[in-house]
């Protein structure tokens, strides 16, 4: 299935190409291509995900390479879902090249073998992963909103109407699409974490092992409750709010990644390399 | 053939008292139409008055004669002495009349360039002429191009992008904040031309409920009543502060009328929606510290002009584009104007008609096989002298014996029966 992984790479890839070409010429029909190589890309990763379960028997997400793979899916979805609802054109700008940088790496990355690919027909399992990849998704783009939020904040703020004033939309509404995402990515990412502890118990025979993942991610779902009930109790927006969404998705990688490299633990299959 | 000219004054060549003196009223523009119509030397005539300039577009059967009619009815009829201005007037001819028109349209020529107006006040000059007939083919053809080009430049090029005024710049900043300024609530503390102008704005685009705030409480309720909002005593604006979205200052206070703490405290109780003030006072009304904020935003006049002079250059740079459009149009002007001589709408008839004969006549001859090479001859013949009985007539005509006066009309009319273009 090489080439058809490459071939979805080099459609993200034009589809960045064409997202810039939006950010500097501002021609509508460029977006527009853009988003529509993004909804061929994402189709055929999808039919792509399917097969490869269906050859491997099992939820594809046994190595780093099909975790990444994956994860790039899951932003995808993330962002043509978000693209329909808000109508915030220039977030492709920024998911787009993240969206081919995780292909890319992936790409780069060995497939080595299963080591226990029966693990992957549990349903919590499947479950637990779908949610905390689309979850983790919805916070990599509430980085990218925070991110394109801190921008126009400080154009507005410094009084310099130069590039990125003209062409990024209103702060009020990044505030709200990066709100949305939080809001989402949150929801997902407690019913990841609930069926991982089901799954857990069924697996292993109790719900919680004191295992770094499991603390890590407590962690980064504490962070997020707080940005969350800051922004109900005393109305946390606009910049502040936009920087915790940055950091946020930092303690995100970290609790995904650096975890895994840095401090093992049981859910090391999935970034087996 | 006639030539197109045109003779006006603007901006930049008459000084205001002149181009009072010179303009022409809506109904001054009627009783002129009718005027230019009947006169010999003027064949079609469209004229287009507004504060900023006068332009009388014509076409006549000399320039000379054309130009000396229309400054001598401008004298006449505006009973100024020539003498007066003369210096102030300009005339064009041929391609850079053409030129010159399609500039006034796409708003180049105009003293804010891209401002969006002029093209609207040209459609109703136009409108005029047409129920007055006094343009013809080759005028109405150069307006129906002029209003295509101006729309072209605006599509195509930046020009009317970004405001060029002190309110459409704190309007356009404040969708940049806010997204819609629908249903946003403004407060006004104060009063003066601009300030009033800025709600005006946002009124327009559909901005909520007004409050005013004046240190004498009778102007503000007067202010309110005019806006439909309400009017507020001067010492109530803090707590005025928590509910709006946008402020607009504009008080002769010689001190800040909005600190730093003051709004601090109110962003508590705002729960931190984002509060954008707009400062038109000289000296300023809002401590520019408040900008340090979080989510308020404090403009004051030095940096809406700022804002302003960048769009006015923005907006320079891209006439430079809207120029490009405009060559490449009054060639194409050119090109159907070279059309009305008689020569080349002959040439064109002739090669319609024998291209048709020629059709035909093949295909009738690949069905007669039986033929001979004589009596193939003879049909050839035949439809030649066919070809040329036919259009004898018309060419004489066009030749001039038959078409006195306006020879572009029957020439624009045989291109359009015979579908020559």
């Amino acid at each position: 299935m090489e080439p058809v992984f490459i071939l979805v790479t080099m459609i993200y890839l034009s589809s960045c190409a064409f997202y810039f070409g939006y950010l500097f010429f501002q021609k509508n029909s460029l977006q527009r291509i853009a988003i529509g190589l993004m909804i061929v890309g994402f189709v055929l990763h999808s039919t792509l995900l399917v097969i490869n379960g269906i050859r491997a028997g099992h939820f594809p997400i046994n190595n780093l390479h099909e975790t990444l793979c994956f994860t790039g899916w899951a932003i995808a979805a993330v962002f043509l879902v978000l693209s329909y609802i808000y109508r915030l054109k220039i977030l492709g700008i920024y998911a787009a090249p993240l969206i081919t940088l995780t292909l890319i790496i992936a790409y780069q990355l060995p497939k080595v073998s299963p080591q226990d690919p029966t693990l992957f027909k549990n349903f919590w399992l499947v479950a637990h992963i779908v949610t905390l990849f689309l979850g983790n998704a919805a916070f990599s783009l509430a980085c990218g909103l925070g991110l394109l939020y801190l921008l126009q904040e400080n154009a507005i703020k410094k009084k310099n109407m130069g590039f990125f004033f003209k062409r990024l939309p209103s702060l009020e509404l990044l505030d709200t699409t990066g709100y949305a995402c939080i809001v989402a990515g949150f929801s997902l990412i407690t019913i990841g974490l609930i069926t991982g502890i089901i799954y857990a118990k069924a697996i292993w025979g109790r719900f919680w092992s004191w295992d770094p993942k499991e603390i890590w991610s407590v962690i980064t779902w504490l962070f997020y409750a707080v940005l969350l009930h800051e922004r109900l109790t005393v109305g946390l927006r606009g910049k502040r709010a936009a920087i915790m969404a940055v950091v946020g998705f930092g303690v995100l990688l970290f609790t995904f990644l650096g975890v895994n490299f840095l401090l093992q633990g049981h859910h090391g299959t999935f970034t087996a390399m | 053939m006639r030539d197109i000219i045109l003779l006006g004054m603007n901006h930049k060549t008459a000084s205001v008292d002149i181009r009072e003196c010179i303009a022409f009223t809506a109904d001054e523009t009627d009783q002129a139409l009718v005027i230019l119509r009947d006169h010999p030397s003027v064949g079609e005539s469209v004229l287009f008055s507004t504060c900023n300039r006068i332009e009388l577009l014509m076409a006549v059967d000399s320039q000379e004669v054309g130009i000396a009619a229309a400054k001598h009815f401008f004298s006449q009829f505006k009973k100024v002495p020539l003498s007066q201005f003369e210096n102030s007037l300009y005339q064009y001819s041929g391609d850079e009349a053409v030129r010159h028109t399609f500039q006034v349209a796409s708003s180049l020529d105009s003293m804010v360039v891209g401002e969006p107006q002029i093209l609207g006040q040209m459609k109703e000059a136009y409108r005029k002429a047409t129920m007055e007939k006094t343009s013809g083919v080759i005028l109405n053809k150069l307006l129906h191009r002029t209003f295509f080009v101006a729309k072209k430049v605006r599509t195509e090029t930046g020009i009317g992008d970004h405001a060029v005024s002190i309110s459409y710049a704190a309007i356009e900043l404040g969708k940049k904040i806010f997204g819609d300024l629908e249903g946003k609530k403004i407060l006004l503390i104060g009063a003066g031309e601009m300030a009033e102008l800025a709600v005006e704005h946002l009124l327009r685009n559909r901005a909520g409920l007004i409050t005013v705030a004046n240190r004498t409480f009778a102007r503000g309720l007067e202010l309110a009543e005019r806006f439909s909002g309400k009017a507020i005593r001067f010492e109530e604006i803090i707590d005025a502060v928590k509910e709006v979205d946008i402020v607009i200052s504009s008080t002769g206070s010689t001190e800040y009328v909005l600190k730093k703490n003051q709004i601090k405290e109110a962003m508590k109780a705002r729960r931190n929606r984002r509060l954008f003030f707009i400062d038109i006072a000289v000296p300023r009304d809002i401590d520019p510290a408040i900008n340090r904020i979080n989510n308020a935003y404090v403009y004051d006049i030095d940096d809406l002009k700022g804002i302003v002079d960048e769009n006015m250059e923005d907006r320079n740079r891209e006439a430079v584009k809207a120029q490009r459009i405009i060559d490449e149009a009054v060639i194409g002007y050119r090109r159907w104007y070279d059309t009305l001589e008689v020569v080349p709408t002959i040439v064109s008839l002739r090669g319609k008609v024998e291209a048709i004969a020629r059709q035909e006549l093949n295909r009738t001859l690949s069905a007669l096989d039986h033929l001979s090479e004589n009596d193939k001859k003879a049909i050839q013949r035949m439809t030649g002298a066919l070809v040329n009985k036919i259009l004898h007539e018309p060419t004489a005509f066009l030749k001039n014996n038959g078409c006195y006066g306006n020879k572009s009309e029957y020439l624009d009319l045989t291109r359009r029966l015979f579908k020559l273009d």
